[in-house]
C-alpha cells in the first residue's frame, strides 16, 4: 500500500465531494444539469477542456511512446492538437449558436426529430461506453499498481466516485472537477519538467544528447521511425485524431457550457493553449525519463524491463525528482485524472439518454424539467453499473486497440454528419442518419478485419484490411452515405428540410436566437 | 423567425458583409492548419531523413524544432482567429443584430 498516494487521493476525494455538495445545491434545471447553467467563462471552459484532453493515457502513455520510440510519441500529440484549431474555426461558434444540450440538437435543428436524435444518440452511447471501457481497464489496472488496491476495489471505486459527481452535482462538478485536477496536472508537470531540465542545465541539447547516448536506438529516436512510414495509414490516423476530437460527445458538450459564441470561441484558444504547453512539457519528460530512468537499475525488474510496464515511466521520474511525496502527489493526479474523465463521458452518455432519447424522442418534448433529470440520474446510475461490469469482464482482455478505435469511430460517426448539417443545405434526415450508420458500421468492420483485431487480438496471420486505421475509408464512407442519400431524396419532408436551411444558417452566423445563459 | 425577417436578414448587406468576412477569415485559417498539419504528416511518411537532420550540428534534429513549431503555430493561428473575430466580426455581427432586431 502506497500511502501517501492514497492519502492525497483521499484529499482530492474529500475535495470534490465537497465541491460536488456546493455544485448540488446550484444544479436546479435541466439546464444547469447539462450545461452548468452555460454560464462558466472561456477560461474555465478552456481549462475543462483541456482537461479532458491530457487524460492519464495521454500523459503515461505518450511519455512512455517518447520513452521507448523517442520522435514518434510526439507525432500522436502533435494528432490531437492539430485537431483545435480546426474545431474552433470551422464547428465551436456555429455549435454554440444552434445547440442547447447536446450535439444532436444541432444536426436535427432542422431535420426530422425522432430518426436523428435516434442515430445521434446511438452514436454517442456507442462513443462514450468504448472510451468508458477504455478508461476503467486502465483505471484498474494503474490503481492496482500505484496504491497497492485491488482490480475489483479500483474499478467499483471509480464507478461509485463517478456516479456521485454526476447524479449530484450535474456538469457543474464535473466541470469543477476536472478544472482542478487540470490544475494539478499541469502543475505537477510543469515541476517535473523544471526539475528534468534542470538536472541537465537547462539545455535541451545536453537532455538530448544525453538521451542519444544512452538509448538503444541512439539518434534514431531524433527522428520518425517505423510509425507512420505508409503514407495511406499516416493519413488515415492523422484524420481520425484530427477529426476524432470533433466527434467525442463529452468534448461538444463543453460548447454548451458558455454564455455565447464569443466565450466559445475564447475556451478553444486557452484549450489549445494549455494543451499544446502540455505536449512541450511532455516531449521534456519522456525524452528526460530515458536517462533519469531508463539508466536507474532501481527502476528495472530483475529481467530489465521497466518496473510495472511502460506506461509507469513517468511515475517513475516522478520518485526520481521529487522523492516519495511528489510520487505520490503524481499517482493521486493520476487516479483523479481518470475519475474526471469518465465523469464527463458518464454525463454526455446520460444526456443522449435523457435528453434526446427521453425528452425528445419517447416524450415528444412535453416531458417536464424534473422528469427528464430524474431520467439523467437514472441513465448515470445505469452506464456507471455497466462501465464497472465492463471493467471486470474485459480485465485480462487485449483492449489496447479500443482507444484508437474510439477516435475514428468518433471521426467516422458524429463528426461527418456534425460538419454537413451546419454547412450544407442539401443534407436530408435520410442522408444523416445513413451517412452515420455507414460511418459507424463502417470504422467497426475495418477496425475488426484489420491488424489491431484481426491480427493481435483473433491471432489470425494477416489481416483482412490491410491498415491500422480506418478513419480516412470510413469517414470517406459516411460522407459519399450522407450525400448519396441526401441528393436523392425527392420526398416533400426533404424539400421542406432544405428550404430550413436559410433560418439555421442566420442563427448559426450570428447567434440571433440562440439559447443564452439561463437566469438565476 | 417569420420567412419575411428571415429574408430581411438574408439580403441585409451587412449580413451578407458578415458572411463574405467570416467566410474568409475560417476558410483561410482551416487551409492553412491542414497544408501545415498534413505537410507534416506526408514529411514523415515520405522523408522522414529530413526531419532526421541536425539543426546545428549537434543531437537536436530539425524535426524536433518542427514539431516545436507545429505546436507553437497551432496556438498562434487560434490567437489570430480569436483577435479577428473579437475586433473586427464581433462588432459587425452586433451591428447586423442591432439592424435586424425587430
Amino acid at each position: 500500500m502506497n500511502w501517501t498516494a492514497i492519502s492525497m487521493f483521499m484529499v482530492f476525494v474529500c475535495f470534490t465531494l465537497l465541491v460536488t455538495r456546493w455544485a448540488a445545491l446550484r444544479t436546479r434545471s435541466a439546464s444547469d444539469f447539462y450545461t452548468a447553467g452555460g454560464g462558466l467563462t472561456g477560461m474555465q471552459n478552456g481549462l475543462a477542456i483541456a482537461g479532458d484532453m491530457i487524460s492519464a493515457a495521454s500523459f503515461l502513455g505518450i511519455s512512455a511512446m517518447m520513452f521507448m520510440n523517442g520522435y514518434d510519441g510526439l507525432l500522436y500529440a502533435l494528432g490531437v492538437l492539430a485537431g483545435w484549431p480546426i474545431i474552433l474555426f470551422l464547428i465551436a461558434e456555429r455549435l454554440r449558436n444552434l445547440g442547447k444540450y447536446t450535439f444532436a440538437d444541432v444536426v436535427s435543428y432542422r431535420l426530422a426529430q425522432t430518426p436523428v436524435r435516434l442515430t445521434s444518440a446511438f452514436g454517442t452511447l456507442v462513443v462514450a461506453l468504448m472510451y468508458l471501457v477504455a478508461q476503467m481497464v486502465g483505471a484498474g489496472k494503474l490503481i492496482e499498481l500505484l496504491f497497492g488496491i485491488s482490480y475489483l476495489y479500483a474499478v467499483m471505486l471509480v464507478g461509485v466516485l463517478m456516479v456521485a459527481y454526476v447524479t449530484f452535482g450535474g456538469m457543474l462538478a464535473t466541470t469543477w472537477v476536472q478544472i482542478i485536477k487540470a490544475v494539478m496536472l499541469l502543475s505537477g508537470t510543469t515541476f517535473m519538467a523544471f526539475m528534468v531540465l534542470k538536472h541537465f542545465g537547462f539545455s535541451t541539447e545536453a537532455m538530448f544528447a544525453s538521451a542519444v547516448a544512452v538509448h538503444a536506438k541512439g539518434q534514431a529516436i531524433m527522428a520518425p521511425g517505423g510509425l507512420l512510414s505508409n503514407p495511406v495509414d499516416a493519413i488515415s490516423l492523422g484524420l481520425g485524431m484530427m477529426f476524432g476530437t470533433a466527434g467525442l460527445p463529452h468534448i461538444l458538450m463543453r460548447f454548451f457550457t458558455v454564455s455565447d459564441a464569443k466565450e466559445a470561441r475564447k475556451s478553444v484558444f486557452y484549450a489549445t493553449g494549455f494543451i499544446g504547453y502540455f505536449y512541450l512539457l511532455l516531449i521534456v519528460i519522456g525524452f528526460g525519463a530515458i536517462v533519469m530512468v531508463g539508466t536507474e537499475p532501481s527502476y528495472r525488474d530483475a529481467a530489465g524491463a521497466i518496473i510495472g510496464g511502460g506506461n509507469m515511466v513517468a511515475v517513475h521520474l516522478a520518485q526520481a525528482v521529487g522523492g516519495n511525496l511528489f510520487l505520490g502527489f503524481i499517482s493521486a493526479v493520476a487516479f483523479a485524472t481518470i475519475l474526471a474523465v469518465v465523469a464527463g463521458l458518464a454525463l454526455s452518455g446520460a444526456s443522449a439518454v435523457s435528453h434526446d432519447l427521453y425528452a425528445c424522442v419517447m416524450r415528444k418534448g412535453q416531458a417536464t424539467e424534473q422528469q427528464e433529470m430524474r431520467v439523467s440520474r437514472i441513465a448515470t446510475l445505469v452506464i456507471g453499473l455497466l462501465a464497472v461490469v465492463l471493467g471486470l469482464v474485459f480485465e485480462s482482455q487485449n483492449i489496447a486497440f479500443l482507444s484508437g478505435l474510439v477516435l475514428a469511430v468518433a471521426a467516422s460517426v458524429n463528426f461527418p454528419v456534425l460538419l454537413l448539417s451546419m454547412f450544407w443545405k442539401g443534407l436530408t434526415t435520410r442522408g444523416a442518419v445513413c451517412g452515420s450508420m455507414a460511418g459507424l458500421f463502417s470504422a467497426v468492420v475495418l477496425v475488426v478485419l484489420g491488424p489491431a483485431v484481426w491480427v493481435n487480438v483473433l491471432h489470425n496471420e494477416q489481416a483482412l484490411f490491410p491498415y491500422s486505421n480506418p478513419a480516412l475509408f470510413s469517414m470517406s464512407l459516411a460522407f459519399l452515405g450522407a450525400w448519396v442519400f441526401s441528393v436523392t431524396d425527392s420526398s416533400a419532408r426533404a424539400t421542406e428540410e432544405r428550404g430550413r436551411y436559410l433560418a439555421q444558417f442566420i442563427r448559426s452566423m450570428t447567434g440571433i436566437g440562440a439559447a443564452g445563459a439561463s437566469k438565476h | 423567425m417569420t420567412p419575411e425577417r428571415i429574408a430581411s436578414i438574408a439580403n441585409h448587406p451587412d449580413f451578407q458583409h458578415l458572411v463574405r468576412r467570416k467566410r474568409r477569415l475560417n476558410g483561410s485559417l482551416t487551409l492553412a492548419m491542414l497544408v501545415i498539419y498534413y505537410g507534416f504528416v506526408l514529411l514523415v511518411a515520405f522523408s522522414p531523413s529530413t526531419l532526421g537532420q541536425s539543426l546545428s550540428g549537434g543531437v537536436t534534429t530539425v524535426g524536433m524544432l518542427v514539431g516545436v513549431l507545429m505546436v507553437l503555430l497551432s496556438f498562434a493561428l487560434t490567437g489570430i482567429y480569436v483577435h479577428r473575430a473579437n475586433n473586427v466580426l464581433d462588432p459587425l455581427n452586433d451591428k447586423v443584430k442591432q439592424e435586424c432586431a425587430q
